[in-house]
């Protein structure tokens, strides 16, 4: 067996257990079907692999494939769309206006959404209560896109739903750490259940988040901003 | 065929994300409607197709809306796939590399700039500008080395990373006036000073681009708004 050849068809990819962007990317590469290689970094020490393939960004996820680095996660499930458009689900549906709706979505979730959910874990008080209204507003306007459709794609997790899938497990977590609740039952029914479905789908549910341990880490983060260490 | 090519833009003149939008209906040899916005008094077109954000651009076609620059500008790509030239390539990786590029584009050398422009002190100016122009000099690093040589972002022609980086031009240069910096510099950034002048002269761009004198007045109106505000505090 040439090495060189095989390891050409394997993927590389270069992530960090608590990152939500490197759990998307796995669930992407689930979704098709595609083996690949996983590179646990210690973000504190980068590997020279990494600062190789990402100069710009030092960062992770990078995905390696034929020995071409992809970075920046969305970017990546685009490329793993298109890599491997014949196997396994298709991440993107097919209609232009379909599409151009779910990247819409996606940069909701990183320009609109993301902003005010951090900023109501990782501050207190005055600032916390507006970035918890704020966060409730955004979230509003996706439980109206949703409408009790059990995915975001339709009938299997897709690339929005990809794109939100950390606000199924992060949030829980910030609710529990800071012992308040912001994604209830009773003012966001279709994102509630729309959770469960994303954890309890095929392709995320045999990996799932390392719960227990981002808790910890997150509680961590929480006080080292609190404490203005951050 | 009525209505399959039912083309509507809403926009604002001074818009670069609305110049984007015009640039590619240009290169693709694309005709619309354009609708100028007042954005003090939104149109009920524009709150209707665009009720997450309220902004511009907005593409209408055939009825449907399509909101966000970037996604407008992959939409047309796709849609009008068959019209004119292709914005992205068509290899997987190298399409990768261009949404890599506009990502950059977007969200690390305009919020530098825009942070730069929003500096109080002299310091935090100074450290802002360093950060601007470190996001240059990086983009300038990947003409170089991705474009190798080529004319454009694209290559030999002009592609998606062109017109997302041509919209912010009429900014750019008059930046040159309202902050006394040239973004694109010769000295510092040869190529993509050379990269400006060769994309605003294209056939297809030139007509599109706006007035710099008049981006200038409105430049220098928003920031003594600004000032004002900043008084109030």
């Amino acid at each position: 067996m040439n090495h060189q050849e095989e390891g050409e068809k394997v993927p590389k990819l270069f992530g960090f257990w608590a990152s939500p962007h490197v759990l998307k990317v796995i669930w992407a590469l689930r979704i098709k079907g595609v083996q690949y290689d996983y590179i646990e970094e210690d973000l504190p020490n980068k590997s020279d692999q990494l600062l190789e393939y990402n100069p710009v960004h030092k960062k992770v996820p990078v995905l390696v494939y034929q020995g071409k680095p992809t970075a920046e996660s969305q970017v990546i499930l685009e490329f793993i769309d298109e890599a491997w458009k014949h196997r396994g689900d298709p991440i993107l549906p097919e209609d232009p206006h379909q599409r151009a709706m779910a990247r819409f979505w996606a940069r909701f979730q990183h320009d609109k959404l993301s902003p005010p959910i951090w900023k109501w874990f990782t501050t207190q008080g005055k600032e916390q209560e507006d970035a918890y209204e704020a966060s409730i507003e955004q979230l509003l306007v996706l439980e109206k896109e949703l409408d009790g459709k059990r995915f975001f794609g339709g009938d299997k997790i897709g690339f929005v739903d990809l794109s939100l899938g950390q606000v199924s497990y992060v949030i829980p977590i910030f609710e529990e750490i800071t012992g308040v609740k912001m994604i209830t039952e009773q003012k966001f029914p279709s994102m509630s259940a729309w959770m469960g479905n994303f954890l309890t789908s095929p392709s995320v549910k045999d990996h799932p988040p390392p719960l227990d341990k981002l808790q910890a880490r997150y509680q961590a983060i929480r006080e080292a901003f609190l404490k203005g260490e951050i | 065929m009525a209505g399959s090519n039912d083309l509507k833009l809403l926009g604002m003149w001074a818009s670069p994300f609305v110049l984007r939008v015009k640039l590619a209906l240009s290169l693709k040899g694309l005709s619309y409607e354009y609708v100028e916005e007042d954005l003090r008094t939104k149109s009920e077109l524009l709150l209707k197709s665009n009720p997450v954000h309220k902004k511009v651009p907005v593409l209408i076609h055939n009825g449907k809306p399509v909101c966000e620059s970037s996604v407008i500008l992959q939409y047309i790509d796709e849609a009008f796939a068959g019209t004119g030239p292709s914005l992205l390539p068509v290899d997987p990786y190298e399409r990768a590399m261009a949404r890599f590029w506009a990502a950059y584009i977007d969200d690390k050398m305009m919020a530098a700039w825009n942070q730069a422009s929003k500096a109080k002190t002299e310091e935090e100016k100074a450290e802002a500008m360093k950060q601007s122009f470190a996001t240059v000099e990086t983009l300038e690093g990947a003409l170089r080395d991705c474009g190798k040589g080529k004319p454009f972002f694209g290559g030999e022609d002009v592609g998606y990373v062109d017109v997302v980086l041509g919209g912010l031009l009429g900014w750019i240069r008059a930046n040159d006036e309202l902050q006394g910096v040239k973004p694109f510099d010769p000295e510092r950034t040869p190529l993509l000073a050379a990269w400006a002048e060769r994309f605003w002269s294209l056939e297809a761009v030139e007509p599109q681009m706006p007035d710099v004198s008049k981006l200038v007045e409105f430049g220098k109106m928003l920031q003594a708004r600004q000032a004002a505000a900043g008084e109030g505090n």
